[in-house]
C-alpha cells in the first residue's frame, strides 16, 4: 500500500484566449496516499478547480492539459484513451460540484440519476441499483429514503441535493473523491454537517478525499496533507499541521491572518486581509507570482523562485529561507 | 397540474370567444353582405329581400348570438356561393390541410432539431454556419415566390412532381418543403439556443463525472431538456402554419381550407371566411393549449409544483 | 482633485466604450451586409425618377416582354426588359421599392407605438393592466394574420393605405411581448425606484427613465417587424388582395409574372431575388444590432 493512489507531477492546463495563452495552472505536484484527505487551497482563480476537473478528465478539447505524470493507481491518465477514462470516471473515481442547486439534471427523478451512477458501470438491475440508492441515501443522512428517491432535484433543499450528489459519488465505492467547493454554496450550519459527513465515509470506506476550498477553517478540520495554490502554483504544502504551525509562505501566512482565531483576536482589531490582486497569467510569466502582493518581496523575487523544503514533507517557494518577521 | 390545466382551459375558451366577436364584428361592419350576395347588378328591392331572408336587418348583437350559438353546435350556415352548409364545405377541405400541416411541421423538425443540434456541439464550425446560412435565408424567403421557383426547376425543368393539385402524395412534397421551410429558421435557432445552454449546465458536467459516454450526455441529459421550449414552439408554429397554408395551398392549387379560404375571401362568401377565421383560431388557441399541457408534462418543475 | 481624477476616468469608460462598440460594428460581417444592402435599396427608392429612363406605369404593347439584358434579344434602353404589357422592368423594380419601404415603414411605426404603448404599460403597471394586456396579445396570436388581412382587404378594397392601416393594426403582437419584458426586468431596478422615491411623476419616469433603456429592443423589434411587413404585403398583393395593379408591388410584379413563368422565368426571379435581398438585409440589420447592442445576448 506504499504506492500513491494519485500521482501527479508537473501538471500544466493553458487555455487559448484572445491576444495569447492563459497558464492557469503552471507546474504542480502533488501525491495522494489512500484513505488520505488533500486539501487545495487558494482563492478563486488560483486554478484549483481546473487542476480537479483535469485528473478527471472533465476539461474542454479547447484547453491543453499537459503532465510529465498523472497516474491513478499506476495507469497513466494522461495517454489514457476516451473510452477507459470514461470507464473510470464515476467507478474509480468520483467528482462531487460546487454547485448543488444546478448539479442535478432537472428532467430526471433522484433514484434515476442515481441509478445511472451504478448501472453505468456495473451490470445490476433497475432495482438493484434502487435498493443500493436507498441504502446510501441513508447513509448520506437522508430519511424516508425511499419517498426521496420518487423525487425531483427542484423539490429539494440545496443541502439535500448536495447530500444527493454525495451518496451519487458513492454508488461505485469510488477509491478516489472530489469535490469541489462542495460547501462553498451552503448554509454555515449545513457547511459543517456535509464536511463532517464526508470525512465519516471516508474514513469508514478507506477512500482518498481531495477537497477543493477556500476555506481554512475548513482545511484545519479534516485535511491530512494541504497544497496551497497561488496563481496556477503550488506556492507551498505539507502536513495540515506543519503548514498550520509553521506557515512559511507569505502568502499561507497572509491567508492565515485573515481568520480570526476566538481568545487571540481581539474585539475591534481589524482582521488581516493581502493587499492587490491576482496578476494576470496571459503570456509568459516569471518570478514569484506573489511579489506584487508581497511585503517581503525584493529583486531577485522577478528571477526563479527555488522550491525549499522546510523539513519533511513540508516545501514552500520562496526566496527567502527563513522569515523572521510577522507577515502584516 | 390539474389546476393548471383547467385555469389554461379557462383561457383558451375565453380567447375563443373574443376571436369569434372581433372577427364577426370585422366582416360585418366592414361590408354589407347583402350587396356581396345579390351582385352588382341588384336592384333595392332584391337586396331588401335578401337582408330579410338572412336577417341582416336585426340587430348586430342579435345576429352575433344566433351566429355563435349555432357555431357552437357545429352549424356556421350556408355558404353564399356553394349554397352549401358551411360545415360540411370546410370538413370535406380540412384533411388535406390537416396532412399538408402534419407533414410540414414533421419536414421542419426533422431538418431544424439535427441541424440545431449539430450547430450547437461544433459552434462556428463549418455546420454551424451552414444552418445559419440556411436559416437566416429561410426567414427572408417570400414562401409563394420560393414556390414558384420550385415548381420552375422541379415540375417544369426537371418534371419530377406535379406542379398543382392534391390527389397523391407526390402533390404535397413541394407545398411540405415550402411551408415546413417558413417554420424552420425559427424551430432551428430555438434549438442551437438551448443546446448551448444545457451543454455548458452543470448537469451535463455531472452526468460526464458519472461516466456517461458522449451520446449519452447529448441525448439523455442535455437534448431532453433543450427539447422542452422547442415543443412549445412547435406547437404555435403549426398553429400559424395552418393559417399560412392559405398562400401556399393557392400557389399549388392544393384543395385544402387555406384554398377555400382565398376562394371565399375572393366571392365574399362571408359565412365561409367567417368559420374559415374561427377554425383556424381555434387549431391555434388548440396546440398552444396542448404544448403547454406537454410543457407542465415535460418539466417537472411545473409538473410536481 | 478628486473631480478631475472621476471626469479622466469616467472618460476613458466612455472612449473604451465607442470603440468596443465601433470594433463590434465593424467586425460583424451580417450587420455590415444588412446596411450596406439596405442603403443601396434606399437609394434606388430615393432616386428611382433619376435611375430610371422609363416610367413604370407607360406600356408599349409593341415591346412587350423584352428579356433582359444578359439575355439573347435584349434590348439596350430596357435593361431588365418589359412585363407583358411592355412596362420597362427596371422602372417598376426600382419605385418597387418605393411601395415595400414605405410600408414596411409605416406599418412598423403604427404597430410599434400600439404594441409599445400596451407592452410598456402592462410591463411597468403589471397587475389588472398586465393580465389585460397579454389576454389581447394572445387574443392577437390567434387570429391567422394573413387571412384576416386578406378578408377586411378584400371587403374594405385594396388599396395602399387599407394594406397598411390593416398590417399595423394586425402586427403589434412582438412590440407588445418583448416591451412588456423588457420594461419588467428594469421596472424594480435601483434607479427607476430612485426617481421614483424623488417624486417623479409617472409619464416622466416612463419617458426618461424607462424608455431609453428599453430602446435597444424597441429598434430590434422594429427592424424584424418591417421585413414582416414587407413580407406579408408582397403575399397579400401576390394573392390579388393587396396593392391593386397597376401599382409597381414586388408581389404583384411576381404575380403578373406567374401566368408567364413557364417560358419568361426571370419575370418572377428578378423581383423576388430584389424581395428576398430587401428582407434579409432588414432581418440582418436587426440581428446585427441586437448582438452589438446586447452581445450577451447572442443565440
Amino acid at each position: 500500500m506504499n504506492d500513491p493512489i494519485l500521482n501527479v507531477k508537473n501538471l500544466t492546463v493553458d487555455i487559448p484566449v484572445s491576444g495569447g495563452t492563459l497558464h492557469a495552472v503552471r507546474g504542480i505536484d502533488f501525491e495522494l496516499n489512500r484513505g488520505e484527505t488533500l486539501c487545495i487551497v487558494g482563492e478563486s482563480g488560483s486554478g484549483k478547480s481546473l487542476t480537479s476537473l483535469a485528473v478527471m478528465g472533465l476539461l474542454g478539447k479547447r484547453l491543453q492539459v499537459r503532465a510529465d505524470k498523472m497516474e491513478f493507481e499506476g495507469r497513466d491518465l494522461g495517454s489514457m484513451p476516451q473510452r477507459q477514462m470514461q470507464a473510470l470516471r464515476g467507478d474509480r473515481m468520483a467528482m462531487i460540484f460546487q454547485e448543488p442547486m444546478t448539479s442535478l439534471n432537472p428532467a430526471y427523478t433522484i433514484g434515476d440519476q442515481l441509478c445511472e451512477a451504478l448501472r453505468l458501470h456495473r451490470k445490476v438491475s433497475k432495482a438493484e441499483a434502487m435498493a443500493r440508492a436507498a441504502d446510501l441515501l441513508g447513509k448520506v443522512g437522508i430519511t424516508a429514503a425511499e419517498s426521496r428517491l420518487r423525487q425531483f432535484p427542484h423539490q429539494l433543499s440545496g443541502g439535500l441535493r448536495q447530500r444527493v450528489m454525495i451518496a451519487m459519488s458513492l454508488m461505485c465505492e469510488p477509491d478516489l473523491i472530489i469535490a469541489d467547493e462542495p460547501t462553498t454554496a451552503l448554509d454555515v450550519t449545513i457547511q459543517a454537517q456535509i464536511l463532517r459527513l464526508l470525512a465519516d465515509l471516508k474514513r469508514e470506506m478507506n477512500m482518498a478525499l481531495i477537497l477543493v476550498t477556500h476555506d481554512l477553517g475548513v482545511v484545519a478540520r479534516i485535511a491530512d496533507k494541504v497544497a496551497v495554490m497561488y496563481a496556477g502554483e503550488i506556492v507551498e504544502s505539507g502536513s495540515a499541521k506543519e503548514i498550520f504551525d509553521a506557515p512559511s509562505h507569505p502568502y499561507t501566512r497572509g491567508l492565515l491572518n485573515c481568520i480570526p482565531v476566538p481568545g487571540k483576536t481581539k474585539p475591534g482589531e481589524p482582521l488581516g486581509s493581502i493587499p492587490g490582486i491576482v496578476p494576470s497569467l496571459i503570456g509568459d510569466v516569471s518570478g514569484c507570482a506573489f511579489r506584487s502582493r508581497c511585503n517581503q518581496a525584493i529583486e531577485a523575487c522577478a528571477s526563479t523562485v527555488p522550491e525549499r523544503s522546510a523539513g519533511g514533507e513540508h516545501k514552500y517557494r520562496c526566496i527567502h529561507t527563513q522569515l523572521t518577521s510577522e507577515v502584516a | 397540474m390539474l389546476a393548471f390545466a383547467l385555469k389554461r382551459l379557462g383561457l383558451a375558451v375565453l380567447v375563443t370567444f373574443t376571436v369569434s366577436a372581433i372577427s364577426f364584428s370585422l366582416l360585418h361592419l366592414s361590408g354589407d353582405p347583402a350587396t356581396a350576395i345579390a351582385g352588382e347588378n341588384a336592384t333595392e328591392a332584391d337586396i331588401a329581400a335578401i337582408n330579410e331572408q338572412y336577417g341582416f336587418d336585426r340587430p348586430f348583437a342579435e345576429q352575433y348570438a344566433e351566429w355563435l350559438w349555432n357555431a357552437v353546435q357545429g352549424d356556421f350556415g350556408q355558404s353564399y356561393y356553394f349554397k352549401l352548409p358551411v360545415a360540411e364545405l370546410i370538413a370535406d377541405r380540412l384533411s388535406v390541410t390537416m396532412t399538408l400541416g402534419v407533414c410540414a411541421i414533421s419536414f421542419a423538425l426533422l431538418t431544424a432539431v439535427p441541424l440545431g443540434v449539430l450547430a450547437a456541439i461544433r459552434p462556428n464550425s463549418l455546420i454551424d454556419r451552414i444552418a445559419l446560412f440556411i436559416s437566416v435565408a429561410g426567414q427572408a424567403m417570400p414562401s409563394f415566390w420560393f414556390g414558384l421557383i420550385m415548381i420552375v426547376v422541379f415540375s417544369i425543368k426537371f418534371r419530377l412532381l406535379p406542379p398543382s393539385g392534391s390527389e397523391t402524395w407526390r402533390h404535397f412534397i413541394m407545398p411540405t418543403i415550402v411551408l415546413g421551410y417558413y417554420a424552420m429558421p425559427a424551430i432551428m435557432r430555438l434549438t442551437r439556443a438551448g443546446m448551448l445552454e444545457v451543454l455548458n449546465a452543470d448537469y451535463v458536467r455531472t452526468a460526464r463525472a458519472k461516466g456517461a459516454g458522449a451520446g449519452r450526455v447529448l441525448f439523455k441529459h442535455a437534448l431532453r431538456n433543450a427539447i422542452v421550449p422547442v415543443v412549445s414552439l412547435s406547437a404555435v408554429q403549426m398553429g400559424f402554419m395552418l393559417g399560412g397554408s392559405i398562400v401556399v395551398e393557392s400557389i399549388f392549387a392544393l384543395h385544402g381550407a387555406g384554398y377555400l379560404a382565398w376562394e371565399s375571401i375572393g366571392r365574399h362568401d362571408l359565412p365561409t371566411v367567417q368559420a374559415l377565421i374561427l377554425i383556424f383560431s381555434c387549431f391555434y388557441i388548440l396546440f398552444t393549449l396542448l404544448s403547454d399541457l406537454a410543457n407542465a408534462w415535460l418539466d417537472p418543475r411545473i409538473r410536481v409544483g | 482633485m478628486t473631480s478631475a481624477s472621476a471626469q479622466t476616468s469616467e472618460s476613458i469608460v466612455a472612449v473604451s466604450r465607442s470603440v468596443l462598440l465601433r470594433r463590434r460594428v465593424f467586425g460583424h460581417y451580417g450587420l455590415l451586409f444588412g446596411l450596406a444592402v439596405l442603403g443601396i435599396v434606399v437609394a434606388a427608392a430615393v432616386f428611382a425618377p433619376l435611375l430610371a429612363e422609363h416610367s413604370p406605369y407607360t406600356q408599349n404593347l409593341a415591346a412587350r416582354m423584352k428579356p433582359p439584358f444578359w439575355m439573347a434579344g435584349s434590348d439596350p434602353s430596357h435593361l431588365l426588359g418589359t412585363d407583358q404589357l411592355g412596362r420597362d422592368y427596371l422602372a417598376r423594380l426600382l419605385y418597387g421599392a418605393r411601395i415595400s419601404l414605405l410600408i414596411g415603414l409605416v406599418t412598423a411605426l403604427i404597430s410599434g407605438l400600439i404594441g409599445t404603448a400596451l407592452g410598456v404599460a402592462a410591463g411597468y403597471f403589471g397587475g389588472k393592466v398586465d393580465l389585460a394586456v397579454t389576454f389581447l396579445i394572445n387574443v392577437r396570436l390567434a387570429m391567422p394574420v394573413v387571412l384576416v388581412a386578406l378578408a377586411i382587404v378584400a371587403l374594405f378594397g385594396g388599396s395602399l393605405q387599407i394594406v397598411i392601416l390593416v398590417l399595423g393594426f394586425l402586427l403589434w403582437d412582438r412590440f407588445a411581448v418583448v416591451m412588456r419584458s423588457s420594461v419588467m426586468q428594469i421596472r424594480g431596478l435601483e434607479y427607476v425606484n430612485a426617481a421614483r422615491a424623488i417624486g417623479c411623476s409617472t409619464p416622466r419616469i416612463l419617458l426618461s427613465e424607462i424608455m431609453p433603456n428599453v430602446a435597444n429592443n424597441l429598434i430590434v423589434v422594429m427592424t424584424l417587424e418591417m421585413a414582416h411587413a414587407i413580407l406579408l404585403e408582397a403575399a397579400l398583393s401576390f394573392l390579388g388582395l393587396g396593392v391593386q395593379p397597376p401599382t409597381p408591388s414586388w408581389g404583384l410584379m411576381i404575380s403578373e409574372g406567374k401566368e408567364m413563368m413557364l417560358f419568361q422565368p426571370w419575370l418572377i426571379t428578378i423581383p423576388g431575388i430584389a424581395l428576398f435581398l430587401l428582407v434579409l438585409a432588414i432581418n440582418l440589420l436587426g440581428d446585427g444590432l441586437r448582438d452589438v447592442t446586447a452581445p450577451e445576448a447572442k443565440g
